[in-house]
C-alpha cells in the first residue's frame, strides 16, 4: 500500500523500482533476516510495555520480589497518583522543562546551523568538529561537569558573575548554591541539557540547507529579501520535514530527561523530580519499593510520549522513508 | 570592500560557537591536571599553572573505590564490544531483508523500528528488572548486554540500509551469474562494500552501551561488575567535592568516546536525521 506512495524526494542509489526481482531464493528469506530482530525487540520492549500495563494495576512489592504472586488493586495506583498533589509538581517540571529546553535547543541549534552553512569549507568542518564534542560527552559526565562549573567553591560560574557589576547581577554570588532551589537546579539543567542537545539540530539543519539550491538564495537576495524574511519564506518551508522530525526527537529526549537530573539532584531531592525521576524513585529509591506505583507513573509518560511518536511516524511515513 | 568586515565577523561568531561548545570539555580536562590549590583558588585560571598528575595517579591506582579503574573501564570494554558484534549482525540482517527485499510487513516493520526508538528506556527499566530478576540475570554483564543489545539494534538497523540500497545490485547479479552462491556472493560483495557503513554503526553502537548510565544503575550490585559511569557517578555521590580526581576519572570516561564519535560524526548525522535530508 505504502510501497507504492511517491516519495517526496529519492535519495540516490535507494532503488525505487517497487518490484522485487524474481530471485531463486527462497520466498521466506527477508522473514529469516528481521526473526532474530523481532524476536528481540518483542522480547526487550514489547513484552516490557505490556508489563508496564499489568503492573500499574498492580501491587509489586517486597513480598512480590521474594516471588510471591502479584495482587490486584484496580486503579488504586492511579488513584493514588491523580490525587497526590506532588505528581502534578513532577508532571509541571516535566512540561515546563522540556517547552524551554526544546525551545532554546530548537532556536540555538538553527541559529549554529546557519552560521555552519555560512562559513568557508575549513572553517565550518572546524566549528563542526568542536560542536560534535559536546554532542559525544557521556550525559554522566555532563551533569558531573555542569554541577562543578556550578559549584559553590571554585565553581567558574559564581566566580563570573561576582565579577560582574552588583548593579547588573546583585551582589553575593560566590557561595550561591545553584542545586538548593527546584528552580535554579533546573537553570542548570536546561544549560546542560542544550549545550548537548543543539550541535544535533545544528548539523540536521546544515545538511538540510545544503540541499536547497543556491539559486533561490541568490533570488531572494536579488529581491531585496532581508535574512529574517529569507528565512522564513524559504529556509523554513524548505527545511519543514527536517525542523518537524528535529521538534519531535527533542520533545521525546527532554520530556525523560534522567540521567542528568538524577546526578544533578539526586534521589533524595524531591522537590526537583520530574516524572521519570519520580517513577524511577517509586520503583527503586526506597527499601521498600513500589513498582506498581513506579510503572503507573512510567505509563502516564510512555502515553504522552506515544502521541508525540505517533504524529512522528506519520511524518516519515508521508515523506515516504518507510518505502 | 565591505566584503572583509563580514567574513570577519562570520568567522569571529564562529569561533566564538567553537569555544563555548568546547569549553565544558576543555575545563573538565584542565581541572583534571590542577592541583588542589589551583582548583579551589580564588582566581581560577584557565590552564593549570603547575600541571601535576596526581588525581589521575590517584584514580588509576586504586585510591577511588574499593576496586581498581581497569575493572570499570574492562566491564565497559566488554559490554560494548559485545553489543557492537551482536548488534552489528542483527542489524545487518535486517538492514539487507529492508533494502534487498520486498515482502509482506516490511512497512509494518519500518514503522516498528520508529517507534521503538522512542520507547523510553526510564519507564522500560522497571519491568526488566522484574524480568531479569526471574531469569536470575540480575547484577550480571549478561542480562545488561542483552538490553543493551536490544535498545542498539533498531537504530543501527536505520542506519545500515542506507548503505545496504547503495551497494549495486549489478555487482551482486554479476556474482550469481560467475556461479557464486548466496553465501559466498555475500562475503565477496556485500560485506567489503558495506564495511564502512558497518564500521559507523559499530561505533554508534558501542557509544549507546559506553555512555548508558540506568540500566547499568539498576541492575548492577557489585561493585566489581560497575561499569565506568556508574563508578563515576559513585565517586561523585561520594566524594562532594574532590574535584580533581572527579574530573580525572571523568576525561577518562569521555576522551575514547569523543575520539569515536569525531571519525563517525557525519555518517551519524545522516544516520540519525533518517533520510528527512535527502543529499
Amino acid at each position: 500500500m505504502l510501497d507504492t506512495a511517491p516519495a517526496v524526494r529519492r535519495a540516490p542509489g535507494r532503488r525505487t523500482s517497487g518490484r522485487a526481482r524474481p530471485r531463486r531464493r527462497p520466498r521466506f528469506g527477508p522473514y529469516l533476516l528481521i526473526a532474530p530482530t523481532v524476536v528481540v525487540i518483542a522480547v526487550l520492549m514489547f513484552w516490557p510495555m505490556v508489563q508496564i500495563g499489568i503492573m500499574s494495576f498492580q501491587k509489586v512489592g517486597n513480598r512480590q520480589l521474594r516471588g510471591e504472586p502479584a495482587e490486584t488493586v484496580g486503579t488504586e495506583n492511579f488513584d493514588k497518583i491523580f490525587n497526590d498533589p506532588f505528581f502534578w509538581q513532577t508532571l509541571r517540571h516535566t512540561v515546563l522543562f522540556a517547552v524551554v529546553a526544546v525551545s532554546l535547543t530548537l532556536v540555538v541549534g538553527t541559529l549554529v546551523g546557519l552560521l555552519l552553512n555560512k562559513l568557508g569549507k575549513r572553517m565550518s568542518s572546524f566549528v563542526a568538529g568542536g560542536v560534535m564534542v559536546a554532542w559525544a560527552t557521556p550525559p554522566v559526565t555532563a551533569a558531573i561537569i555542569f554541577s562543578w562549573l556550578f559549584g559553590t567553591t571554585g565553581g567558574l560560574v559564581n566566580w563570573c558573575l561576582d565579577l560582574l557589576p552588583d548593579f547588573l547581577v546583585g551582589g553575593g554570588w560566590s557561595d550561591y548554591n545553584w542545586f538548593a532551589t527546584p528552580l535554579s537546579t533546573y537553570t542548570v539543567l536546561t544549560v546542560c541539557v542544550v549545550w548537548q542537545a543543539c550541535p544535533f539540530v545544528a548539523v540536521s539543519v546544515l545538511a538540510g540547507l545544503k540541499s536547497v539550491p543556491g539559486e533561490l538564495y541568490e533570488a531572494a537576495r536579488v529581491d531585496g529579501s532581508g535574512p529574517w524574511r529569507t528565512f522564513w519564506s524559504l529556509t523554513y518551508p524548505m527545511l519543514k520535514p527536517i525542523f518537524l522530525v528535529l521538534v519531535v526527537m527533542s520533545i521525546i529526549w527532554d520530556f525523560k530527561v534522567f540521567t542528568q537530573l538524577f546526578i544533578m539532584a539526586g534521589m533524595a531531592n524531591r522537590d526537583a523530580f520530574n516524572l521519570s525521576l519520580y517513577g524511577y524513585s517509586e520503583a527503586f529509591g526506597s527499601l521498600n519499593p513500589k513498582l506498581g506505583m513506579g510503572s503507573a507513573i512510567a505509563l502516564v509518560l510512555t502515553l504522552i510520549l506515544l502521541v508525540v511518536t505517533a504524529l512522528y511516524v506519520r511524518v516519515m511515513v508521508r515523506q515516504g522513508e518507510t518505502r | 570592500m565591505r566584503r572583509l568586515p563580514r567574513k570577519l565577523l562570520l568567522n569571529g561568531t564562529g569561533l566564538l560557537v567553537f569555544l563555548v561548545a568546547v569549553f565544558p570539555v576543555f575545563w573538565m580536562a584542565s581541572t583534571a591536571f590542577k592541583p588542589n590549590t589551583e582548583i579551589f583558588s580564588t582566581t581560577p585560571k584557565p590552564l593549570p599553572s603547575h600541571p601535576t598528575l596526581e588525581h589521575f595517579d590517584l584514580v588509576l591506582n586504586g585510591g577511588i573505590a574499593e576496586v581498581s579503574f581497569w575493572e570499570y573501564f574492562r566491564n565497559s570494554a566488554i559490554l560494548a564490544l559485545v553489543t557492537v558484534l551482536a548488534s552489528g549482525l542483527l542489524s545487518l540482517m535486517a538492514a539487507i531483508a529492508v533494502a534487498r527485499f520486498r515482502f509482506r510487513f516490511r512497512t509494518t516493520f519500518l514503522i516498528m523500528l520508529l517507534v521503538v526508538q522512542m520507547v523510553p528506556c526510564e519507564a522500560l527499566v522497571i519491568p526488566l528488572f522484574l524480568d531479569l530478576k526471574q531469569l536470575d540475570l540480575l547484577n550480571s554483564l549478561a542480562g545488561l548486554v542483552i538490553v543493551y543489545i536490544g535498545f542498539a539494534v533498531p537504530f543501527a538497523i536505520w542506519m545500515l540500509r542506507g548503505f545496504v540500497a547503495a551497494v549495486p545490485r549489478e555487482l551482486e547479479e554479476a556474482a550469481a551469474i560467475d556461479g557464486a552462491g548466496p553465501i559466498r556472493t555475500f562475503f565477496r560483495v556485500m560485506l567489503p562494500l558495506v564495511a564502512p557503513g558497518l564500521v559507523a554503526t559499530s561505533i554508534f553502537s558501542f557509544i549507546t552501551a559506553w555512555n548508558e548510565f540506568i540500566f547499568a544503575f539498576t541492575f548492577l550490585d557489585d561493585q566489581t561488575k560497575y561499569t565506568l559511569p556508574i563508578m563515576l557517578q559513585f565517586f561523585f555521590g561520594r566524594s562532594g567535592n574532590a574535584w580533581g580526581p572527579i574530573m580525572a576519572a571523568s576525561t577518562l570516561l569521555t576522551i575514547p568516546v569523543i575520539a569515536f564519535f569525531l571519525i563517525v560524526q557525519r555518517r551519524m548525522v545522516s544516520g540519525l536525521t533518517a533520510g528527512a535530508v535527502k543529499g
